[in-house]
C-alpha cells in the first residue's frame, strides 16, 4: 500500500481538517501538483534550479576523524552546503515553480527560527512574487539576524503576536491569511505537517535528499548503509533522507526528536515519543496536548525542532516500527554541535546537531564498521549565538 | 421534530429571521457565562452558539482569538461548558450548539461527547475544522444521539462540495459570508444574495449567514434572504468592555435586543 491515500491519510494519520473556505484550495494544489509533477518541462525546470540555484548534489561526505574516533564509518549528506544553508530550499523552490503555474501572484509563508522564511524570500525575490513571512513575535526577537535577511530578500516579515508566539502561532496566523486571500496567494508549508497535499508534496520534493544519499553510498561503500538518522521536528529533512530507503529492510532507520532539558523535565519538542494523537494545523498526527485537547508550548534548543506536532508520515513510520524514533536533550545536542566543529571542520545547525548527538551516544553499541549516513540538514553559523549563550560567552 | 427545526419553523410562521449570538463559554470566566447566556436569552437571542475554546483557533480574528485564550487562562474542561447548557435548560428550552475545534472534542471521546451533549440538553455541533470528508466519526456519534450537525459553506466552495455538504448536514447551513477568518466588519461583503439563491437549490435546509456581520444594518439586510443571522466578535467587543462592571448585562442586552429587532 503506497500512502498517502485517496482521503490524504497515512493510514488514518493526515487528512484534511481545515475550514471549508480552504476546501476548494487543497483541491486545487493537489489537482496541480498531480498535473505537473510527472510533466517533462516542470521536472526539466526543478532539475535547473537545483541544480544551478541550490547547489545540487551536495556531497555525501565521509567524517574521517569521527568515523576513526567512534570506531564506525559515518557519512554526512551535506545540506548544509546548499543554498541558503539548508534543506529548506529543495521544498520551497519546487512549491514556487507550482505556485507560478497555478497563476498565484503571491506567497506567504510560516516560520520559526527563519530558515524556511529565508527559504522561501530566497524564491519569491528570484522569481518576482510579492512574498509576506508569518513569525512568532517571540522568534523574530530571537531571530533578527534571520529576520534582517528575508528583509532584504524583500519579503514582509509579519510578527505574530497571538499564543505562544512561536511556530505553532505563525502556522495559525498564515493559515488565517489564507482563508482571507486564497483566490490568489499561495501557502508554501515548509514541513511535511499540514493538510494534505502538502505531506506528500513535500517529501516528494525533499526526497531528493535520501535518492542522492541512496546513490552516493553505494557508489562509496557498493552497499546501502546499516543505519540512517535525522532529526525530526515536523520532519521534513528526516522524510526526504529516509523515504527512498523505506523498503530496503536491511537498512535500520532512526529519527531523533528534541527533548528539550528532558522529556521528564518541561516543556519538549517530541511528540513522537512522548505525545498522543490529535487534529491540528489540518491534519491528524501525534501532538503535544494537555488531556483536554490544548496544544502544549513546545521547547527545544534548535528552533527550527521547536513544534508541537509532527508529520502525519512519521506518525505512520512510528506505528509500524519502520522507523525508530527517539530522542537527544538540549545538552547532548549542544555537545555534538561543539564535537563536529572541533573534529571535523563543520559547524552543524542544532536541529542536525540532534542527529549527531543519537549516533555520539550510541556508536559503542553500534556494530564496528557499520556504514551510518547522518543528515547534516542545515549549518549552524545562524545558531552561534545560542550556542555561545549556552555555553556562558558573550558575544 | 429537533428543537432546531421547530425554532426555524415557528420563526417562519412569524416571518422572522433567526438571530444567533456567540459567545465564548469561560470567557473570561463561567460566572460571566452563565449571566451571558441568560442576557442572550433575555434578549432576543433564537438560538445559541456557545464557543468552546482552543489553543489554536486557526480560523477566528482576533477578537475570539483573545476571547479564547482569556477563557483558557481558567481550568478547562468540556464537562464545566455543559454545565453552562445545563443551567439555561432550567430555564429556557433555547437550541444551543457548540461551536469549536475537532481536537478538544476528539480527545473528550466522540461517542462519550454525543451522549454527554445529548444529556446536557444542547442540541448540536458546529467544527469549524472539520469539513465533511472528516466528519465520518462525528458524525455516527451526533446522528446516534439525534443530534445535528452544522456545516460550513464558503464562498470559495464548488457546486461539487455544496452537494456534498448538503447530504452531510442537518439543523441548517451556516454560510460564511467572507473569504477570511471571523471578525466584526464595518460593511458586508456585497452580493451575498445571489450565494444563498445558489445554496438554496442545493438544500432545503435553513440558511445562516455569519463572520463579519456586526450592526442592525447588516442583520436587516441579510434577514432579506437568509434565514438566520449569526453575530459572535461584535458582540464579544461590547461584552470585553463591561467586564468585571455591574452594567455588563445591560449592555450586551442592549445590543442583542438592537440586533434581534432587526431580523424582525
Amino acid at each position: 500500500m503506497s500512502y498517502p491515500d485517496e482521503k490524504g491519510t497515512f493510514d488514518g494519520y493526515g487528512g484534511k481538517y481545515v475550514s471549508e473556505t480552504l476546501m476548494p484550495a487543497l483541491t486545487e494544489l493537489e489537482e496541480a501538483y498531480n498535473r505537473y509533477k510527472d510533466d517533462p518541462d516542470f521536472k526539466e525546470e526543478l532539475n535547473y534550479y537545483l541544480k544551478e540555484f541550490v547547489g545540487r548534489p551536495n556531497p555525501l561526505y565521509y567524517a574521517e576523524r569521527l568515523s576513526e574516533k567512534l570506531g564506525i564509518k559515518v557519512y554526512l549528506k551535506r545540506e548544509d552546503l546548499n543554498h541558503t544553508g539548508a534543506h529548506k530550499i529543495n521544498n520551497t523552490v519546487g512549491q514556487i515553480l507550482l505556485a507560478r503555474r497555478m497563476g498565484k501572484t503571491r506567497i506567504i509563508a510560516e516560520t520559526g527560527a527563519g530558515q524556511h522564511g529565508v527559504a522561501t524570500a530566497t524564491v519569491a525575490a528570484r522569481f518576482g512574487l510579492e512574498c509576506e513571512i508569518f513569525m512568532g513575535a517571540e522568534d523574530v526577537k530571537r531571530q533578527a539576524p534571520n529576520v534582517f535577511r528575508m528583509k532584504l530578500l524583500g519579503a514582509k516579515v509579519t510578527p505574530v503576536h497571538s499564543g505562544s508566539q512561536t511556530l505553532k502561532d505563525a502556522m495559525n496566523e498564515a493559515m488565517r491569511d489564507w482563508i482571507t486571500y486564497v483566490r490568489t496567494t499561495f501557502y508554501i508549508i515548509g514541513s511535511v505537517a499540514g493538510p494534505h497535499p502538502y505531506p506528500m508534496l513535500v517529501r516528494d520534493l525533499q526526497r531528493i535528499i535520501g535518492d542522492e544519499a541512496r546513490q552516493q553510498v553505494l557508489e562509496k561503500e557498493g552497499r546501502l548503509p546499516d543505519l540512517i538518522v535525522a532529526c525530526v521536528g515536523g520532519g521534513s529533512n528526516a522524510i526526504g533522507l529516509f523515504y527512498p530507503f523505506l523498503d530496503d529492510t536491511d537498512v535500520r532507520i532512526v529519527g531523533v526528536e528534541a527533548a528539550g532539558h528532558g522529556l521528564d523535565k518541561g516543556p519538549h519538542s517530541a511528540p513522537l515519543a512522548a505525545g498522543t494523537p490529535g487534529v491540528l494545523h489540518g491534519a491528524r498526527s501525534y501532538l503535544m496536548q494537555d488531556p483536554e485537547g490544548q496544544i502544549l508550548p513546545a521547547h527545544s534548543i534548535a528552533p527550527g525542532l521547536d513544534y508541537p506536532g509532527v508529520g502525519p508520515e512519521h506518525c505512520y513510520l512510528k506505528d509500524t516500527g519502520r522507523v525508530t524514533y527517539t530522542t537527544a536533550t538540549d545538552e547532548e545536542a549542544l555537545e555534538a554541535f561543539k564535537e563536529l566543529s572541533r573534529m571535523e571542520g563543520i559547524i552543524p545547525a542544532l536541529e542536525s546537531s540532534h542527529a549527531l548527538a543519537y549516533v555520539l551516544r550510541e556508536a559503542a553499541s553500534i556494530q564496528k564498521d557499520s556504514v551510518v549516513v547522518i543528515n547534516l540538514s542545515g549549518r549552524g553559523d545562524k545558531d552561534i549565538h545560542i550556542a555561545a549563550q549556552e555555553i556562558g560567552i558573550d558575544l | 421534530m429537533s428543537r432546531i427545526e421547530n425554532l426555524f419553523k415557528s420563526l417562519k410562521e412569524k416571518n422572522e429571521t433567526a438571530f444567533i449570538p456567540y459567545i465564548t463559554a469561560g470567557d473570561p470566566d463561567f460566572a460571566v457565562t452563565e449571566q451571558l447566556l441568560k442576557c442572550l436569552v433575555d434578549n432576543g437571542a433564537d438560538l445559541i452558539e456557545l464557543g468552546v475554546p482552543f489553543s489554536d483557533p486557526m480560523a477566528d480574528g482576533p477578537t475570539i482569538q483573545v476571547a479564547s485564550q482569556r477563557a483558557l487562562e481558567n481550568p478547562f474542561s468540556i464537562d464545566a461548558i455543559l454545565d453552562q447548557v445545563r443551567k439555561v435548560r432550567e430555564y429556557s428550552d433555547i437550541p444551543i450548539i457548540l461551536f469549536g475545534y475537532y481536537n478538544p472534542f476528539y480527545q473528550y471521546g466522540l461517542e462519550k461527547l454525543a451522549q454527554n451533549v445529548k444529556q446536557s440538553g444542547a442540541d448540536g455541533f458546529l467544527i469549524v475544522d472539520m469539513p465533511p470528508e472528516e466528519a465520518g466519526e462525528m458524525k455516527a456519534a451526533a446522528d446516534a444521539q439525534g443530534l445535528d450537525i452544522i456545516f460550513l459553506l464558503a464562498p470559495t466552495s464548488t457546486d461539487r462540495r455544496m452537494q456534498l455538504i448538503a447530504e452531510n448536514a442537518s439543523g441548517f447551513v451556516y454560510f460564511v459570508s467572507v473569504t477570511g477568518v471571523t471578525g466584526a466588519r464595518d460593511s458586508l461583503a456585497e452580493s451575498l444574495e445571489p450565494y444563498v439563491e445558489r445554496i438554496r437549490t442545493f438544500s432545503n435546509l435553513p440558511v445562516g449567514i455569519g463572520f463579519g456581520v456586526s450592526k442592525p444594518e447588516h442583520v436587516r439586510e441579510i434577514s432579506g434572504y437568509a434565514d438566520a443571522v449569526i453575530v459572535g466578535s461584535a458582540i464579544i467587543k461590547v461584552a470585553e468592555k463591561h467586564f468585571g462592571k455591574p452594567d455588563l448585562q445591560d449592555a450586551v442586552g442592549a445590543f442583542v435586543r438592537e440586533l434581534k429587532d432587526a431580523t424582525r
